[in-house]
């Protein structure tokens, strides 16, 4: 059983670590080792279009996991005991939303989204005053986090209610007879224990967001994210310099988590005391 | 304020958000499928049947997808389970939390990179050179169905390990040791025991899997090399290339029906297995 396990983890962790060892590669050709040297994070690091990536994908992500965490776990706690068509209105949208490939939402927003354009802008242009430079909605940073908020909110609401359909709702009327004000319930109580979920549901959103390569190729317009700058890399022949990228990202993720990883704890052990 | 308006407006922002960002798109691609294709690309309105006439032409994106993603799933689930056993049940607890994390660690960089990554391991000098040298000539690994079936299940496994952890991990482990005081071989409580009760972890863990593999552009473009491509590279290739919006539409919604149909029935399979389940636990 160990053994299977150090298998499983030498299949999820040999082709990483390949990256990163060629991360280091004196060489300029990817697929020989040539020599231990670090010139490739420097030349990613200077590279502006590395750069502008990188900042246009960590925004998208934090505001997507931001609206996706707040929004989702909203809906979610109001979700609870709601019947009727309302519910299976949000039931069906959040398991479409789930069923639905991700290519098929960043076509679909696409077309939806530059059809819609296509009627406001000429609109806009007349209600705007000559002279004045009327606003042009296009596809860019707005539209990408719409679409990357659309789908994590669903997860996050689909976690948040795990979460709250395995509390006990006693806990929750009890709060209730002892006259605490929703608000009050919510904070003290029901906040305290989904508090784990909307965590998770945060991160998953971010790093969805972060990672997205197929909705954001259609949706994001003119930016461009850090996965679309790399996959038009890799079409045009790859360097060492993608496999540092790779690397820094790599990094940069494995200390989110730990953070993540400890602030969990440190909650737990609060409420404990 | 009442507890109905409270609601209402918890609700509405994530409610207005799925409507305009879920259901118009889906519904532009439903009419867009029925229109033509403009002159210059783009759509042109009509009410013809001619696109899903068409489909046909792109009768090998459809075979590769409906082969290979089922094929992904299984592999990954036949991959993960002994894993997240092994987390859940057998681990450590001390370890359980790093251990759960380093599976997770890979989901979190860049799928692109993950998958370009085998391009190394799979490639001329790769594992073919590994082969050629104890004899076994001529293995040509990389733009294969079998590099795609790789970067799948290497892709998409901890998507698999998570849910089944989650749902050994919520077992009672008092459950095993009853079995066990009863009598059972380990196997057997494996089988009538932690087996049917991690159903709901394997069937959300399926269910994940396979549904981002039926809409699966990147491996395929990295490793498939334009010889195994999936309906997503076919929808790419449409919209951004060809740009004819009513076919590529018809060709969506005609992936989202096939999806739809098959995850139902598998819904229905896994229900059965919920019924059993239930059995088990009166017993």
């Amino acid at each position: 059983m160990r053994l299977y396990a150090i298998c499983v983890y030498l299949f999820l962790y040999i082709p990483i670590g390949i990256i990163a060892l060629f991360s280091f590669n004196a060489g300029r050709h990817a697929s020989q080792f040539m020599g231990f040297s670090t010139q490739w994070y420097g030349k990613a690091l200077n590279n502006p279009f590395v750069m502008d990536a990188l900042e246009t994908s960590l925004l998208a992500a934090f505001i997507t996991a931001c609206l996706a965490s707040t929004l989702g776990t909203m809906a979610a706690i109001a979700l609870q005991g709601v019947k009727g068509w309302l519910r299976t209105l949000f039931d069906g949208m959040i398991y479409v939303a789930i069923m639905i490939p991700g290519i098929v939402i960043g076509i679909a927003t696409l077309i939806a989204l530059v059809t819609v354009f296509g009627w406001l802008n000429p609109l806009l242009a007349s209600l705007w005053p000559d002279g004045a430079n009327p606003p042009q909605l296009s596809m860019g940073m707005p539209t990408l986090v719409a679409a990357h908020t659309m789908f994590t909110m669903a997860l996050v609401i689909i976690i948040v209610r795990a979460r709250l359909s395995g509390m006990d709702r006693a806990l929750m009327e009890a709060s209730a007879d002892l006259f605490a004000t929703p608000w009050g319930t919510f904070r003290q109580v029901t906040l305290p224990l989904i508090a784990p979920a909307i965590l998770a549901g945060f991160l998953l959103s971010f790093t969805f967001s972060f990672d997205d390569f197929i909705i954001a190729f259609f949706v994001a317009g003119s930016e461009t994210t850090l996965p679309i700058y790399i996959f038009s890399s890799i079409r045009r022949g790859v360097t060492p310099e993608i496999n540092a990228i790779g690397t820094m990202v790599m990094g940069a993720s494995l200390l989110l988590l730990v953070a993540a990883q400890l602030l969990l704890r440190q909650g737990a052990s609060k409420s404990n005391s | 304020m009442t507890e109905r308006g409270r609601k209402a407006l918890l609700l509405a922002p994530a409610g207005i958000w799925l409507l305009v960002m879920l259901a118009l798109p889906l519904l532009v691609v439903f009419v867009f499928s029925f229109g033509e294709r403009g002159a210059a690309g783009g759509y042109v309105p009509a009410f013809t049947l001619e696109q899903y006439a068409n489909l046909p032409a792109r009768w090998t994106a459809f075979k590769n997808t409906l082969i290979l993603a089922p094929l992904g799933t299984i592999a990954a689930l036949v991959i993960a389970y002994p894993l997240a056993y092994f987390l859940a049940v057998r681990c450590s607890p001390k370890w359980r939390t790093s251990l759960l994390i380093l599976v997770i660690v890979p989901f979190w960089t860049s799928i692109l990179i993950r998958s370009y990554a085998w391009i190394f391991i799979l490639g001329g000098r790769g594992l073919p050179a590994l082969l050629e040298s104890i004899g076994i000539d001529d293995i040509r690994l990389i733009n294969t169905p079998f590099a795609v079936l790789v970067g799948i299940v290497y892709g998409y496994l901890p998507l698999m390990v998570f849910p089944i952890f989650v749902s050994l991990d919520k077992l009672d482990k008092r459950l095993l040791e009853a079995s066990a005081d009863l009598g059972s071989t380990p196997w057997r409580t494996f089988r009538q025991v932690t087996l049917p009760l991690s159903v709901p972890g394997i069937a959300t863990g399926c269910m994940l899997v396979f549904i981002l593999l039926m809409g699966e552009f990147l491996i395929p473009a990295i490793l498939g090399g334009g010889k195994v491509f999936f309906v997503g590279n076919a929808l790419v290739d449409l919209f951004l290339q060809s740009r004819n919006w009513a076919y590529g539409s018809a060709v969506a919604m005609t992936l989202v029906v096939v999806m739809l149909v098959t995850v139902s029935i598998y819904m229905k399979f896994i229900s059965r297995l919920g019924g059993q389940r239930e059995d088990v636990s009166l017993m």
